[in-house]
């Protein structure tokens, strides 16, 4: 059950999309997100979507692989479709009972919603699945790099954030174990009510939390031996450089971002 | 040169009884220690505090002459003396191989181009090349454990100490981190602490020492210890079978050496039978 919860898991291959800049792969996903919201009809979607497959098409990782990531907010999305095809206040009605109205509006809406989530949180997943989570810390650390000036610690927030990411992995195996472990010992995770569900999960938050706290300190003494003492008079190993692939990145970006613009306003809005 | 001396060290971690008690140990630069002790015997204690990331309550503790217990020499020391850990997990920052490696030489300042070098370095010296651009998660215990080897490596120190690194593998991967820590000794002049509960492993080293409750209880040749296998049962260490097989023949005038590879024996056997022509 929980192996499924994918987000943050590098797909170690070498590709096009492997190769590009990490700070450039960041600056386009945000530049992407601005895309989708800003599609006002269905062509600049289809645009989004193209693009998108595009870069999964040479990102080398398979599309099970990035379809998986939609699993975990399956429940969000059928929640919000169900919400707004049902009562959207729209101007064609099809069909109507009660407060439920079912209207032409309301399911270009749904529609529209469905695919902007499922773009969204398809691409976020294939920057993390093409960028390892060194390489996404280390694209942060140098886009966050003018807030030094300031005093912020960016190198010490990239490092938590990266080991953040390399612990997910260990603790979901933890909580795996420890779930089992007091299933062997007849807890019960899956049937009772609200009050009764939450505190079977004490038993398992506990030791999880204790075995955080022994990694934390462990992971502490391990990097102290290995030097460790700051970001002071360190050098780095990886030093991001843009490339050709970034070059064809952007005049892609580019091309989606005033293309949907463009499309807006020459093609109308039906959102 | 002594690389790690204890003079007279006392560590309590604070709960009334010591952890360590009036310790005199030396590790001479070159040599393989291996460090024996039943849980609690303070073996991991005598690691932490090799390189600072413990303080010692009472004594000294010097690394190549530097004291640990000055905090300038701190940075120095820990260049010189790399551990590994016990969990392969939890002493990885990266989830890639090569920047976990790069870890330690980007701390201590080494230049970009020559991090590369050390890279492959460290990875050919544990035999794991094909793995450098591999995640963590995905490899065997054996397999994390040289990585971590391989990550103190590319630090470059004189002297690794192995923290109960193998208690934690199977034994195929207790094999594989053996192998690899013996040629660094025999073949890099690497300097190592091996702490241990497994007996069969301190065959390996030049020198043996056993803790118990804090204070050095035995020292000598892995061989000589095992003799006193009686004495060692007190300290709730046990030889593994075949140790007491070998001491069996020999109490019963078969001149075997001590040995914990199975064929190794029999050919030996073989050779005393035939050498009396029975």
């Amino acid at each position: 059950m929980l192996k499924d919860v994918t987000f943050g898991q590098y797909y170690p291959v070498q590709s096009f999309v492997h190769r590009m800049d990490p700070r450039l792969k960041i600056v386009f996903l945000i530049a992407f997100i601005a895309a989708i919201f800003l599609a006002k009809n269905f062509y600049g979607l289809a645009a989004c979507a193209f693009v998108f497959l595009l870069a999964l098409a040479f990102s080398g990782v398979p599309v099970r692989k990035v379809l998986r990531s939609v699993k975990g907010i399956l429940f969000i999305l059928l929640f919000t479709t169900i919400l707004n095809a049902l009562f959207y206040n729209g101007e064609t009605v099809y069909w109507s009972w009660w407060i439920i109205r079912i209207t032409k509006e309301g399911l270009i809406f749904t529609a529209f919603l469905l695919v902007r989530l499922f773009l969204l949180v398809m691409c976020s997943s294939l920057l993390t699945y093409t960028t390892t989570p060194v390489a996404l810390t280390d694209g942060i650390e140098s886009l966050l790099t003018p807030l030094k000036w300031i005093r912020f610690p960016v190198h010490e927030l990239a490092l938590i954030m990266s080991i953040a990411l390399r612990f997910i992995p260990i603790l979901m195996d933890e909580t795996e174990r420890i779930m089992n472990a007091q299933k062997a010992r007849g807890a019960d995770f899956e049937t009772g009510g609200l009050a009764k569900r939450v505190r079977a999960i004490v038993p398992i938050l506990i030791p999880l939390l204790l075995s955080a706290f022994r990694c934390a300190d462990e992971l502490g003494d391990a990097m102290e031996a290995r030097c460790y003492m700051g970001s002071k008079n360190r050098t780095k190993y990886k030093k991001l450089r843009f490339g050709w692939r970034d070059l064809i990145g952007f005049l892609l970006i580019a091309a989606l971002v005033t293309g949907v613009v463009l499309m807006g306003i020459y093609l109308g809005a039906v959102i | 040169m002594k690389a790690i001396e204890f003079k007279n060290v006392s560590f309590s971690y604070g709960s009334g009884t010591f952890a360590l008690k009036n310790i005199d140990f030396a590790v001479e630069e070159g040599e393989f220690v291996a460090v024996l002790g039943h849980n609690g015997s303070g073996k991991s204690t005598l690691a932490r505090l090799s390189n600072g990331l413990l303080e010692a309550d009472g004594g000294e503790v010097c690394v190549f002459g530097l004291p640990v217990s000055e905090r300038k020499n701190l940075f120095e020391i820990r260049k010189n003396v790399g551990i590994v850990f016990q969990n392969p997990d939890n002493q990885m920052v990266a989830s890639i191989v090569e920047d976990d490696i790069a870890f330690g030489a980007e701390n201590i300042g080494v230049p970009r181009e020559e991090i590369g070098e050390r890279i492959s370095f460290a990875l050919g010296a544990v035999g794991m090349e094909e793995y450098r651009h591999a995640t963590p998660t995905r490899l065997s215990g054996g397999q994390k454990q040289r990585i971590a080897i391989a990550g103190v490596l590319a630090i470059r120190p004189k002297v690794m100490i192995l923290d109960e690194s193998t208690a934690m593998l199977d034994p195929r991967g207790r094999r594989e981190v053996m192998q690899v820590v013996s040629r660094l000794n025999k073949e890099e002049g690497m300097t190592v602490v091996l702490i241990t509960h497994f007996m069969e492993e301190a065959l390996m080293a030049d020198r043996a020492v056993v803790m118990n409750r804090g204070a050095i209880v035995m020292e000598g040749a892995p061989a000589e210890i095992f003799e006193r296998h009686e004495e060692l049962e007190t300290y709730n260490l046990a030889l593994p079978r075949i140790g007491y097989i070998c001491n069996r023949l020999r109490e019963g005038g078969m001149a075997v050496e001590d040995t914990l590879d199975v064929n190794k024996l029999a050919e030996e056997i073989a050779q005393c039978v035939s050498k009396r022509n029975i």
